[in-house]
């Protein structure tokens, strides 16, 4: 187990990760325009000294050797945008802010969607199926960007239960959370339903039910297990891209975290901010897939050796 | 003496599509969607005002019998709007779509035929791209090259083709070891043949079904990226785009937010609908009788 | 008393195609410590009329419906899911035919084993594990108190098998159903199995009820035999005088049709035709399109089981008047 986890993460991860970071890196500085082009007004020497300063009048291959150089020590760079400030230092400020987000939204979205999920299979075409996976659906056809401005019109603004931004009192968490979750617990219910339903066909599901096992029984601890495979694996990518996706979510509700900072810096053309970012979203997607299937392993005797 | 009592039997297709038009839920969503393309394709003809016919008198104002779903602040009809609007989105959606297909199924296809190492290598590529936070990848294209449509389909259908080529591939894989393309050979079927009557419509059926549903996710993509103002740009509309406008004048105009929200959500709702219809009528296994 | 008795069991499935009468009019009575085999081919009923009597149709599609049923002098009520449940693996348990698909994957074998006795006897999970222990040695897996621990996935299809019979016999049960349980093994593991299953039978007690279609199995196994097709009874009979005497068109083709009892140089006798369609009206006897001794009457007379023997009935009309001499010895013709 050990020996696959890491040659997981050093073997296969790092020519991901090295080929996210070369895509990326010859990705924006082939693209017209450099990091100071958006600002107008600069005089050409002072535009110079700013080049050198940072390192851009290199040779292309040179600055990549760099950076790489400096990445694998840990070392992200200057941020471009902000002068006195690192790369690494805008990413401890404001990841833990998108990951706080990402939780609540998972664990809701977990909860909610298996709970969805599982009430729809016992009831296979039923009304109660057919309604709540319309509900669940409306999680997936109505965007974040939609939820979002209307949670915030309805709850904020006419009914002024929760405060509309910012990210200061707990209450604050609430609406972004759930906008966040939505989309999730579509998928989540879709997974669990489609999942148990699979596994209720099975033989062994019949064997339980001659032996006088009831309702509950057969679920929850016969179906259960295998029920929710699907859910697991979409686990690993669901916490990326509740982390990673959070821009639009973090851009309404105007919360301080990683994705915000991220399109604020495309947008600024912040080459380091940019890299930094990527490579660190690269790297955990690269975790909680790993993690992900160390939990499968664990949850299916069949696959241990 | 009786004839022995025999059942007819029922091609897959025939038995598909069913099942598929018992599904009242995807019938309903066909026709909305069928609707749907109607109007947008045919906007000019069923627009009432002028897309671009200002009213500044008037100003924003909620629904009335002269404007039935309101105006934004420079008084320009919303319904007219949203036609046009559903016109770029629609036409992003097929066009991304029909990107990613090509290059998906293409990708899929010589991959799961090829076999053995260049299969493992092409797929191993994949699987390196799945770990890509895209999203990211598709708003890095569109900051730093110029925003255009073309780009913007090359991005999109940049990030969706990963799915469609695993699942051609593994259809493709699994179809080359069923022994009834064994039997086809041995027998001395050409292999084009082989190819046109016994791969493509096997393969033809699941392509279907993602492909229905990769639809919406294009749409939902293309509405995202032009709510960061990436995508399609002004004066073109855009579905995301007029939620973009709602959504910053929603405090005083919350009816340009929720119309256009309404109908995006929807045309994904109905897409959805139609692409799990499709999915449970071509399954084998789905037989429920 | 009979230990099962089931009078008039129809199990009807209402499809778009039609009224499917899988099980139509089965009568069965299982004597104590008796084994009782069924026959006939696939989709004859066997197996649906096994469930029927468990309760394990699911009963929205299905109908199932019948005079009179009763274990063990109690009466049954299928559709009374809550005291079938009181029933189901306690008194009248089943064994199924893939022992590789039989066993859920992400449980233990023990818990496995010993989950009738939690369900049934609310004994707790420490006291049932040593039970689970003892039924693991009674089916005769070798090194049980390694192996009770264990996952499905590491025991082969024969081993398997014998853990479903441990699970089966564990309550022991009044009446145990095996629906085909041999047929997915290798014959010498198929020999051992029904071995096995002889030796239980006669250690605990239990009636059996064992559907097959490998008349080979039935010699050696079964007391008495009933013969069905097309959702109904056509013969029933003790084993020795169904081999020597069969008293039915059907049974005697059957028997014909097994390759042991081919001359040499023959070729192998098979049943013309196909099984009836089950969603259609049937008129008279369903075996007479594919009968070699079929007249008109035969598909206008409503088919009935009657007496042709001691304990032997036969549903066929013209050997109930006599019209067909001694079937099962023409040999070669």
């Amino acid at each position: 187990m050990l020996k696959f986890v890491v040659r997981r993460l050093t073997l296969e991860s790092i020519p991901t990760l090295l080929f996210v970071a070369t895509l990326t890196f010859f990705l924006i500085r082939l693209a017209p325009g450099g990091p100071f082009s958006a600002e107008k007004n600069v005089p050409p020497d002072v535009l110079k000294r700013l080049e050198a300063h940072y390192g851009l009048d290199k040779p292309l291959l040179v600055q990549y050797r760099d950076y790489l150089l400096n990445a694998l020590r840990g070392d992200l760079g200057p941020s471009f945008k902000y002068p006195n400030r690192t790369v690494n230092e805008l990413i401890a400020v404001s990841f833990p802010v998108s990951l706080e987000l990402g939780i609540y939204a998972l664990a809701m979205a977990l909860a909610v969607g298996i709970a969805i999920g599982l009430l729809a299979s016992a009831r296979k075409n039923s009304a109660a199926d057919y309604l709540s996976m319309s509900a669940a659906m409306m999680g997936i056809c109505v965007p974040s960007f939609v939820l979002g401005p209307l949670l915030v019109l309805v709850f904020g603004i006419w009914l002024g239960w929760v405060g509309v931004s910012g990210w200061a009192t707990p209450s604050d968490r609430i609406l972004p959370a759930i906008t966040l979750s939505a989309m999730y617990v579509a998928y989540i219910a879709r997974l669990t339903r489609g999942g148990m339903l699979e596994i209720l066909s099975q033989d062994f599901i019949r064997t339980a039910r001659a032996k006088g096992a009831g309702g509950m029984r057969v679920v929850f601890v016969h179906a259960l297990r295998g029920g929710l495979a699907p859910v697991v694996s979409f686990a690993g990518p669901a916490m990326a891209g509740v982390i990673t996706g959070s821009f639009v979510v973090e851009t309404i509700f105007q919360i301080p975290g990683l994705g915000r900072f991220f399109v604020t810096a495309a947008f600024n053309r912040d080459y380091t901010m940019i890299m930094g970012t990527v490579l660190f979203y690269a790297t955990l997607i690269i975790l909680f897939n790993t993690a992900v299937d160390i939990l499968h392993v664990w949850l299916d005797p069949r696959l241990r050796n | 003496m009786p004839d022995t009592y025999l059942d007819k039997g029922t091609s897959l297709w025939q038995d598909a599509m069913r099942r598929f038009v018992r599904n009242r839920l995807a019938i309903f969503s066909c026709a909305f969607l069928a609707a749907l393309v109607v109007l947008a394709v045919l906007a000019p003809l069923f627009a009432p005002y002028s897309y671009a016919e200002q009213d500044l008198a008037l100003g924003a104002a909620g629904p009335s019998v002269r404007h039935w779903l309101g105006t934004d602040i420079l008084g320009r009809d919303l319904f007219t709007r949203i036609l046009y609007g559903g016109r770029v989105s629609l036409m992003v959606g097929l066009c991304a779509t029909a990107v990613a297909l090509l290059i998906g199924v293409t990708y899929g296809a010589v991959s799961g035929y090829a076999g053995g190492r260049l299969d493992t290598v092409m797929m191993r590529f994949v699987d390196g791209m799945f770990a890509f936070p895209f999203t990211i990848f598709v708003i890095i294209l569109m900051v730093f090259f110029e925003r255009s449509l073309l780009l913007l389909f090359t991005a999109i259908g940049c990030v969706e083709w990963l799915t469609l080529a695993r699942i051609v591939r593994g259809q493709v894989r699994s179809l080359r070891r069923q022994e009834f393309i064994e039997a086809a050979i041995c027998l001395g079927l050409p292999r084009r043949r082989i190819i046109f009557r016994h791969v493509i419509p096997n393969v033809l059926g699941p392509v279907i079904v993602y492909a229905t549903l990769t639809i919406p996710a294009v749409m939902l993509l293309e509405a995202f990226l032009s709510f960061l103002g990436l995508g399609v740009q002004p004066p073109m509309s855009s579905w995301g785009l007029l939620i973009k406008e709602g959504a910053e004048a929603m405090e005083a105009y919350p009816w340009l937010l929720i119309f256009p929200g309404m109908a995006l959500s929807a045309t994904l709702f109905c897409l959805n609908f139609v692409g799990d219809g499709l999915r449970d009528a071509l399954d084998p296994k789905a037989a429920k009788d | 008393m009979p230990i099962l008795s089931a009078v008039n069991l129809r199990t009807h499935f209402h499809t778009r195609h039609g009224v499917v009468r899988a099980v139509d009019g089965v009568s069965l009575s299982v004597e104590q410590n008796e084994i009782v085999g069924i026959v006939g081919e696939s989709g004859c009923g066997k197996t649906v009329l096994c469930q029927s009597i468990m309760g394990l149709i699911p009963v929205p599609p299905a109908h199932v419906s019948y005079d009179k049923m009763s274990l063990d002098g109690e009466p049954l009520h299928t559709a009374d899911e809550r005291a079938m449940r009181a029933i189901r693996g306690n008194h009248m348990t089943m064994i199924f035919q893939d022992p590789m698909t039989a066993l859920n994957p992400y449980m233990r074998i023990s818990d496995q084993i010993a989950e009738p006795l939690r369900i049934h006897r609310g004994t707790r999970r420490a006291d049932a594990l040593p039970k689970a222990l003892d039924a693991l040695k009674a089916v005769g897996i070798p090194q049980p108190e390694s192996r009770i621990r264990q996952y499905p996935h590491e025991f082969s299809g024969g081993m398997r098998q014998r853990v479903c019979i441990a699970m089966a016999l564990i309550t022991e049960p009044k009446l145990l159903f095996a629906d085909e349980p041999t047929t997915a093994l290798d014959v010498t593991v198929q020999a051992q199995i029904l071995a096995l299953l002889k030796e239980l039978q006669a250690r605990y007690g239990v009636a059996i009820v064992f559907v097959t279609h490998d008349f080979g199995v039935v010699a050696g196994l079964c007391d008495r035999v009933m013969v069905m097709y097309a959702g109904k009874v056509v013969e029933s009979a003790p084993t020795a005088a169904l081999f020597a005497r069969p008293e039915h068109p059907y049974t005697e083709a059957l028997l014909r049709a097994l390759p042991a009892r081919a001359a040499r140089g023959q070729g192998l006798r098979t049943i013309a035709g196909q099984p009836p369609d089950l969603a259609r009206q049937i008129d008279g006897c369903a075996f007479a399109p594919r009968c070699e001794y079929a007249t008109p009457e035969c598909t206008s007379v409503e088919m009935k089981l009657s007496a042709c023997g001691s304990g032997h009935t036969t549903a066929c009309l013209r050997m109930q008047k006599g019209e067909i001499g001694e079937l099962g010895n023409r040999g070669a013709e």
